[in-house]
């Protein structure tokens, strides 16, 4: 809360800056702004950026550092007694407890008579570090400040160093970006490869039987353990399937209307309509599954059919699932759709084909490529998804193809295993990082497949 | 099938042969065919008119160019004659347009056989993304002009052939339509056009996207269809109405200001505005 102040400080500051550098700008032409390279408030820009920039990186680097240096002193200056002999996690566990004795959080060992000191060191040791903090920054202000001033001349070009600058901006938050990703990437990576020195990778990719009880005490009955993924992918591909197969002709079949023959007037009223459904949160969707479309179907099924089913199905958690996928679907496809280029279906009318004629002979084949990578995102979204499935598919592993029986997916596994208090340095918990690994692995695939289609598409008009 | 479509060509060429020797025997004077008649055609897009009062004969074998400044209504009125103004839900035609002294706007037409007879080609080349071969069979295929692969082969090198590309594309008809030069896909438009064997062929400025040689190129060729189809050119060069037409329509404002022989319209115009338009002072 202290480093806001400096934050909001250093803001006040680079703005003064601002009207300085552009009152200097002007200053060194007299006034007369005709004569100097870019404009004045370029100039304000420049000598803002060279306050700002170095003592907010003075800043972070300072936020990163302090913590370690004020540890490191703190540890030292308690009696050996104390911290010899302690393993990394007893170390922590120390450190832990005397932090929260001087942000006067709850902790143990409150009478602890060296904590309490030790504490108290730590906040004066903050305070000290925070005046030195804001000294430190303001003085790289103030150094920017004036450097930036004496370089300003007429013939300096603020206004493409400023260019150079925003680039450099645009490049690191996109840097952020990419590195997010990465890190997820790498940490998802970590934890499989400890769950596969455990587990062996081929036991998880190949084992017909999912069942992540690890026994904690001996004796512990019906916990052995199993990971083998292969009903979890099965399940998920099952929903999928079934999904897809609901949402890809009606997607299709409504962009198809809505592209080609629905008046301006309907259009402008149902292509909003139907993108609502791309915006009710997924776990409505999954009460709706779970306590309409699956009591439903097993009514349904046991009346006409005959056959026992369970309320939960895999078949009411993939239709409702393709429910929520088609606006996906049709929004993408009308878009790719109405991209064919108008000239392709003159030449089709003009040499007498009907209106569906064209739409299947002509437009359709045209806009395959496009469609095709609307559908491959749509088949990651439905990969990905979850709420519907822990909702209207069950929770046990089953490996089966019959749609009305429950099946779970890897998403579901995900979530059961990580949801609530866990250890995490069981095969139990770790699975669900492997599962995780996969998963993206296979939508990471998929979005890569519709990337290039959807490419080659554009180089075939452009 | 293919013996129709064969007895169609030999009857169509004897026809033509006919109309060549009664052409050269009796010269100028000869009687001309009225293929399309257009009585009093007014077009409105919403409010806007577009068309007002058009009158305008087109003959038998003839090329027929429309010429006119930008916007003066001259390719709606192409896009009349095959009712392609009816794709846009604003557009309203009133009068008579008579093919073969059938009205074309009568309720009883089927649109997607008038289309059939009277084809057309675009001011952008625009095969479809499809191969070669399959660009010239499009139309054959759903017209049901041809049973068998033979018949199609035929139907193909038919027409490829009379388009000129037969030369250049004949070992890779396989290869999309898209992969061609620009007067190569508009050639291969016109083939398109011309397998449905239709009556008469639409171009609206076929040649504005080429250059000058595929322009040349287009020119000879319209010249040779002449003797089979009935063509109906919209242009913006004057020397390319002067070079393929035999009749010259000019367009001004939504109307018709002159129509007649090419020759007496560029030499002799009645119309001041005709005169100022071809001699350049507007335009």
């Amino acid at each position: 809360m202290h480093t806001s102040i400096v934050v909001i400080g250093l803001i006040g500051f680079a703005t003064i800056g601002y009207t300085i550098g552009r009152a200097r700008a002007i200053m060194t032409v007299g006034g007369i702004v005709k004569d100097l390279h870019s404009i004045p408030s370029y100039y304000g820009y420049y000598t803002a950026i060279w306050i700002g920039v170095p003592s907010l990186v003075m800043l972070v680097i300072w936020l990163i550092v302090q913590p370690h240096v004020i540890d490191e002193v703190v540890m030292s200056d308690l009696p050996v007694s104390i911290t010899q002999n302690l393993s990394t996690s007893e170390y922590s566990l120390l450190l832990n407890n005397i932090h929260n004795t001087a942000n006067g959080s709850i902790f143990s060992r409150r009478n602890d008579p060296n904590i309490i000191a030790a504490a108290k060191q730590v906040n004066s040791l903050r305070q000290i570090s925070f005046m030195l903090m804001a000294s430190t920054v303001f003085c790289v202000g103030v150094s920017g400040l004036i450097f930036a001033r004496n370089r300003i001349s007429p013939v300096m070009r603020a206004r493409n160093i400023v260019e150079k600058i925003i680039n450099f901006i645009l490049i690191i938050s996109s840097l952020i970006a990419i590195l997010t990703t990465l890190g997820i990437v790498v940490s998802l990576m970590f934890e499989s490869v400890i769950f596969f020195t455990k587990i062996p990778l081929h036991e998880f990719l190949f084992g017909l039987n999912w069942s992540p009880q690890i026994a904690i005490h001996a004796e512990q009955v019906g916990a052995s353990g199993a990971f083998g993924a292969v009903p979890l992918f099965a399940g998920t591909l099952l929903i999928t399937f079934i999904a897809m197969l609901v949402a890809v002709p009606i997607g299709l079949m409504s962009a198809i209307y809505m592209a080609e023959y629905a008046k301006p007037r309907f259009r402008a009223f149902a292509k909003p309509m139907l993108e609502v459904l791309a915006g009710i949160p997924t776990v409505v969707y999954g009460f709706f599954a779970a306590t309409t479309v699956a009591p439903a179907f097993r009514i349904a099924v046991q009346e006409s059919v005959g056959l026992n089913t369970s309320s939960e199905s895999a078949l009411a958690a993939g239709v409702v699932m393709g429910i929520m996928i088609i606006p996906f679907v049709s929004s993408l496809s009308d878009d790719v759709i109405k991209a064919v280029p108008h000239s392709l279906r003159d030449g089709s009318y003009g040499l007498g084909a009907t209106k569906s004629e064209t739409i299947r002979l002509v437009v359709m084949p045209a806009a395959l490529p496009g469609i095709v990578g609307a559908l491959l995102l749509a088949v990651s979204r439905a990969i990905g998804e979850t709420m519907i499935v822990v909702m209207a598919a069950g929770l046990t592993s089953n490996l089966t193809f019959n749609p009305f029986e429950a099946v779970t997916t890897v998403t579901v596994q995900i979530v059961t295993l990580l949801a609530g208090d866990q250890e995490f340095d069981s095969a139990k918990t770790l699975s669900a990082f492997a599962l995780g690994m996969i998963l993206f692995l296979i939508t990471f695939a998929l979005n890569l497949l519709a990337l290039r289609v959807v490419r080659k598409y554009r180089e075939h008009y452009e | 099938m293919v013996e129709r479509y064969k007895m169609i060509n030999i009857a169509m060429q004897a026809a033509n042969n006919n109309l060549a020797l009664k052409l050269s025997s009796s010269k100028q004077s000869a009687k001309r065919f009225t293929k399309i008649e257009s009585r009093d055609v007014n077009v409105y897009y919403g409010n806007k008119h577009a068309l007002k009062h058009v009158n305008l004969s087109v003959y038998k074998n003839e090329v027929t160019a429309l010429i006119g400044p930008s916007g003066c209504g001259k390719s709606t009125f192409l896009r009349c004659l095959n009712r392609m103004n009816d794709v846009i839900d604003i557009c309203k035609v009133t009068g008579k347009i008579t093919l073969d002294d059938y009205d074309i706007y009568n309720s009883s037409l089927d649109v997607v056989q008038l289309r059939a007879r009277v084809g057309m080609v675009f001011q952008k080349p625009n095969p479809f993304p499809k191969s070669i071969y399959d660009n010239i069979a499009y139309g054959p295929r759903i017209h049901g002009i041809a049973y068998g692969k033979a018949e199609l082969d035929e139907i193909v090198q038919n027409c490829l052939d009379r388009a000129g590309l037969w030369k250049e594309v004949s070992d890779r008809l396989e290869q999309p339509g898209t992969n061609l030069s620009g007067g190569q896909q508009q050639r291969l438009c016109i083939a398109r056009a011309i397998a449905v064997n239709p009556e008469v062929i639409l171009m609206d400025e076929p040649c504005s996207a080429l250059d000058p040689i595929a322009t040349a190129r287009i020119e000879e060729l319209i010249e040779e269809l002449r003797e089979n189809f009935t063509i109906i050119i919209v242009t913006h060069s004057m020397q390319q109405a002067a070079r393929v037409s035999q009749r010259t329509a000019f367009f001004h404002l939504g109307e018709l200001l002159e129509v007649g022989d090419t020759k007496t319209i560029f030499t002799n115009p009645i119309n001041s505005c005709t005169q100022g338009y071809i001699t350049g002072r507007f335009g």
